[in-house]
């Protein structure tokens, strides 16, 4: 007992002691930073869906809509939350507004280049079959888009993990909140477990979007390996010539 | 819009950029900090990216080193250099964050630049007899000279940004100003302070912007100048 109670003691950067006595602290905060992070990603995605569409169909709003997601780019986290405040006080509504803004810049971008990458035979088959603007959209564009359109989604999520921490200023950080507060304590495990927790959220977020992009594009792998088969196939005659 | 009033009275206020404490020392030390962060940042990732992209390898890392970038949180990665040893060598710590944030969006613009010059001239250059010396500086850097650009431009804006949360770490920059105007609850303050992080942002964007137009070494000769590679390598706010 007395050894576990020094690594408190003694503010040592691992300290099993710490993750124990205040689990219920780190999952509290890590549960927020979830629910911030998911949040400000799907009203991200509502957002940005229509903006696309309208980009598409009006080609000169496309420069200006992407030149002003790129300028809120450049906006330092920290000032875009306190250019919130007045309008929306102290709330997680601060942080969220604000992360929604900086992934549009990505999420747009991507969604555009997707629904671009539509070969134009597919979108003729589908006219040709009687599709309406609105089956085509949902039904045919959009699942081809899905590959672009999650790579977008990937970028966002784990750079919004990353910066929902700068909500901590306004007490909405989820796992900020506790690196904020060990930075003014000099409490060397909470910054430290409060920033792995962080990464680590990153990286299961990013491999289970992956995951999903997969379950929701079963072609791209039927195509992959219809390659390699191809490709297999292809080396082992090389082989054989090599070998005669 | 009565924020944002009062945020403008407290900027014009002249006895707010004067003093220890001023608008005036706390622009002084965000720039100070930037251009220490830039060069240094410049320092360590252009010989690495030109030396990779023109022996054509460690791709993998020069790209990877973007995402990891993007997955760390800036303000763990300060929290942790305050609490080293470190954390005691006044700027060092907000330094050594600034750059460790600039170096991937430089490095990863500054490889695929060097990596993407094309390789017809580069045969043909190789062909004249050229040295590897002669062909990186005379042919591989000035074809990876707008992607060159844009790396320095990122990691600017970057820097810039976080030099913003130093202010967490007991650092100096402009981003004092924003967490003293939370700790003691005047509005004025944030949103003002918040402004002119926000402009310097926006001015250093532009002035590089308007930098690399004049400076790029090809600016006459090429045909496109829309640049479409830029959009392939995004960057992160911090």
């Amino acid at each position: 007992m007395a050894t576990k109670q020094s690594c408190l003691a003694a503010n040592e950067w691992i300290c099993g002691e710490y993750v124990r006595s205040r689990s219920q602290e780190l999952i509290d905060a890590t549960v927020q930073h979830v629910w911030i992070t998911v949040a400000s990603v799907l009203i991200g995605l509502v957002v940005a869906f229509p903006l696309a569409l309208l980009a598409r169909r009006y080609k000169h709003v496309a420069g200006p809509l992407l030149g002003l997601t790129t300028l809120l780019y450049s906006i330092p986290s920290l000032a875009m939350f306190s250019l919130l405040v007045p309008w929306m006080g102290l709330s997680a509504s601060v942080v969220i507004t604000g992360l929604v803004l900086y992934s549009l810049t990505v999420l747009v971008r991507n969604l555009m280049a997707g629904l671009e990458s539509v070969p134009e035979e597919a979108r003729e088959a589908a006219r040709g079959m009687g599709y309406g603007p609105a089956r085509l959209l949902f039904g045919v564009e959009l699942p081809l888009a899905v590959p672009a359109l999650m790579a977008g989604i990937r970028i966002a999520t784990v750079s919004t993990i990353a910066m929902t921490t700068v909500g901590g200023i306004v007490g909405y950080g989820g796992l900020g909140n506790l690196i904020l507060e060990g930075m003014d304590t000099l409490f060397k495990a909470q910054v430290l477990s409060a920033s792995v927790l962080c990464v680590a959220l990153a990286v299961v977020a990013d491999v289970a979007l992956l995951g999903l992009q997969r379950l929701l594009t079963p072609w791209e792998r039927a195509q992959k390996r219809a390659k390699t088969r191809r490709w297999g196939g292809g080396l082992g005659r090389r082989t054989a010539k090599a070998g005669a | 819009m009565g924020a944002i009033a009062d945020a403008w009275s407290w900027l014009t206020d002249g006895s707010n950029w004067s003093g220890a404490e001023g608008i005036g020392v706390r622009l002084g030390e965000h720039l100070w900090l930037t251009a220490v962060a830039l060069v240094i940042t410049a320092l360590i990732a252009l010989p690495v990216a030109l030396w990779l992209g023109h022996i054509g390898k460690g791709g993998a890392l020069a790209i990877n080193i973007s995402n990891v970038g993007r997955a760390v949180p800036t303000l763990a990665v300060l929290g942790l250099l305050l609490l080293t040893p470190l954390g005691k060598q006044g700027n060092w710590p907000t330094i050594i964050a600034l750059v460790l944030f600039a170096v991937p969006p430089l490095l990863t613009n500054a490889y695929v630049g060097v990596r993407e010059a094309d390789r017809d001239v580069v045969e043909a250059a190789r062909g004249m007899g050229m040295s590897p010396w002669q062909l990186l500086t005379r042919v591989e850097v000035p074809l990876a000279s707008p992607l060159i650009m844009t790396g320095i431009r990122s990691a600017a804006v970057q820097i810039v940004a976080t030099a913003t949360l130093a202010a967490f770490a007991g650092g100096g920059g402009l981003g004092r100003i924003i967490t003293h105007g939370f700790a003691t609850s005047r509005t004025p303050e944030v949103v003002g302070g918040a402004l002119l992080v926000a402009a310097l942002a926006l001015v250093v964007e532009a002035v590089l912007v308007l930098g690399q137009r004049l400076l790029d070494p090809l600016r006459k000769r090429r045909p496109d100048p829309a640049e479409p590679r830029d959009a392939a390598v995004v960057k992160v706010p911090a």
